[in-house]
């Protein structure tokens, strides 16, 4: 905390300024509404801007969204323009601070107020970014490099580009009703409710059904893994409402669970943080098999809980386990079955990693290390060097 | 002798646009990419899991081992003394030795899954003053148990490899004070072995025997 106030004291006299699309809904606003109040606490001037924007910008946006996470997208000339004129409007409408921290591609135009303004722009971006559609890409990179800095969640993601590119990576709040601490009694009453007995190995997958998340090759693994040691399976979380084939992997899982009476599919509602929260507790190993991934935070929830956990190597997850020191990385459904064999057999090694895992959280994946990033980024806009003395 | 002023520092990742897929894209990257890209990938491991022992590998020898699945090479890379190098650049010359010695003795050129390419990343540091000062040892004992983990990395890892000061800031200092026995046993630990917890009380511990003599 004494390096946050060290930091915090740099940036006296001077306001943050964060612009984004949505002042509700989505992992944004969600870090926004968290962490412009801390900022503040230390003593930083933060603010907080939405921009404005009519049906037709969403429409267009999200087809941006889709672009960049490597859907096949179509925009016309049209769109383009239209997407400029509603930045264009935002732009004359908000009066802009010290430091501009404009958060995905929806208000990334914003910059065009560069030239007549002057301020310190950073871009960061939310996004998945490994395979950008070129085209969508090439049109925003215009923008993207007019900032004095961009941020991205992944070592993979980074672009090659002639502006500073920073990693700074998502992070979970171990306060919040999905991470704290629960009661034993809270964390038993949910494995009833669901029917759930607590006193065999439970392996749990807690994610959207949804084909990236691989809920399908989890059961394959679970019957694999189910051949030589007992468990149950726990699928628990949400639809996936813009991914296409989400209702038809929702009902395969359904069926399969129906034929197998140790396998609970969960569908869970929105607000069920604490529900996940005591998944996640009362379970002997945690999986996240996603076959891709923007950063994979469920990963960071269960290291947090020191719960040995097994993960696909994909996307922002090695960052998070190192593999057999703070959790095991697998790439293939027989991989993952090997290793729900061997941690459920071997209870001590899985509690090291779970142990080592959570030290790797609390050291990297907390809100206080991104809340030092987030200030490190705002110093360092005004220095140059590898190494900087404050 | 200058009282021992302790400093703290906070590092920022930034990302390269560089990447390797295979043996001779990790030599290239090495070849070209900063001082600080070099330190990034040999002490990331150590700064991030500093609660480990022994020491996890450096990036370059896991990603080989884990994602190339060549453990023999990954074992060269990984049993790279970094306490014997005073210099980034001797520590670069050194591993890209290794791994063109490696391509030259072998047909075998595995490229890695799509996804898990190595990705060349660094980092700034940021150093700040803290409020803590020592004047003579039992100061110094008293102050080092208080003062951050990245009060301790600086002076012990960065001063010595990432500034180049040829050793780390504390045996400087006890050489200052005459503790010339102090001053060489705290510049002989070897601190890639420890947790930096661990290192900070063996060294606690060599200055209070110090003090008492």
């Amino acid at each position: 905390m004494e390096e946050l106030f060290l930091l915090a004291e740099r940036l006296s006299g001077r306001v943050i300024q964060n612009i984004n699309s949505t002042a509700v809904g989505g992992g944004v606003a969600e870090i926004l509404s968290r962490m412009v109040p801390l900022l503040g606490q230390l003593g930083v001037k933060a603010r907080w801007d939405v921009i404005k924007g009519d049906e037709k910008f969403f429409a267009i946006t999200k087809k941006f969204h889709n672009g960049l996470h490597g859907v096949p997208t179509k925009l016309n000339n049209g769109e383009y323009e239209y997407f400029l004129e509603v930045n264009r409007q935002n732009a004359a409408d908000i009066v802009f601070d010290d430091i501009v921290f404009v958060h995905d591609p929806q208000p990334v135009a914003l910059i065009e107020k560069r030239s007549e303004i002057g301020k310190r722009w950073v871009w960061r971006c939310h996004i998945d970014f490994s395979r950008p559609d070129p085209k969508i890409w090439k049109f925003l990179s215009q923008f993207v490099t007019r900032y004095d800095a961009t941020v991205f969640s992944a070592p993979a993601f980074a672009q090659k580009i002639p502006v500073p590119q920073l990693l700074i990576a998502p992070s979970i709040d171990p306060l919040s009703d999905k991470n704290r601490e629960l009661p034993e009694q809270t964390i038993d009453s949910v494995f009833e409710r669901f029917g759930i007995d607590r006193s065999r190995p439970v392996v749990t997958q807690i994610s959207r059904f949804d084909y990236l998340k691989d809920p399908l090759g989890v059961i394959q693994a679970y019957k694999r893994a189910r051949a030589h040691v007992d468990m149950q399976l726990v699928l628990a979380g949400g639809g996936a409402t813009d991914d296409p084939e989400g209702p038809m992997i929702m009902e395969r899982v359904k069926e399969e669970a129906e034929k197998d009476r140790d396998i609970f599919a969960l569908f869970l509602p929105p607000a069920s943080d604490i529900e996940i929260n005591a998944l996640q507790r009362g379970s002997t190993v945690i999986l996240q098999k996603s076959l891709r991934e923007g950063f994979g935070l469920t990963v960071a929830e269960a290291l947090w809980k020191a719960k040995p956990t097994i993960a696909g190597a994909v996307g922002g997850i090695p960052l998070q386990i190192t593999h057999k020191h703070s959790g095991i990385l697998t790439h293939s459904i027989e991989g993952t079955a090997h290793w729900i064999r061997q941690l459920i057999s071997a209870p001590e090694y899985a509690a090291k990693l779970g142990a080592n895992g959570r030290e790797h959280i609390r050291n990297n994946f907390l809100i206080t290390r991104h809340i030092k990033d987030y200030l490190l980024l705002f110093v360092s806009l005004f220095h140059d060097g590898d190494v900087v003395y404050l | 002798m200058d009282d021992f002023h302790f400093y703290t520092k906070l590092d920022q990742t930034i990302l390269l646009g560089v990447q390797a897929q295979n043996v001779r894209g990790l030599l290239r990257g090495i070849k070209k990419v900063p001082d600080s890209s070099i330190y990034y990938h040999t002490h990331r491991f150590l700064h991030q899991h500093h609660y480990l022992s022994p020491e996890p590998p450096n990036d370059f020898a896991y990603w080989v081992s884990q994602v190339l699945g060549d453990d023999a090479l990954g074992e060269q890379l990984w049993s790279v003394d970094i306490v014997e190098f005073q210099s980034i650049a001797g520590l670069r010359e050194k591993f890209a030795a290794i791994l063109k010695r490696h391509l030259a003795s072998t047909k075998r050129h595995i490229d890695c899954p799509d996804g898990e390419e190595f990705y060349f990343m660094a980092s700034r540091t940021f150093v700040f003053p803290t409020t803590y000062v020592a004047q003579n040892l039992a100061e110094f004992a008293e102050v080092l148990e208080k003062v951050s983990i990245n009060s301790l990395y600086y002076h012990m890892f960065d001063a010595k490899l990432r500034l180049e000061h040829g050793e780390n800031d504390f045996s400087r200092w006890f050489h200052g004070l005459g503790k010339t026995q102090l001053a060489n046993e705290t510049r002989s630990l070897d601190p890639y072995s420890h947790t930096l917890e661990g290192l900070r009380q063996r060294i606690v511990t060599l200055v209070k025997k110090y003090d008492s003599h």
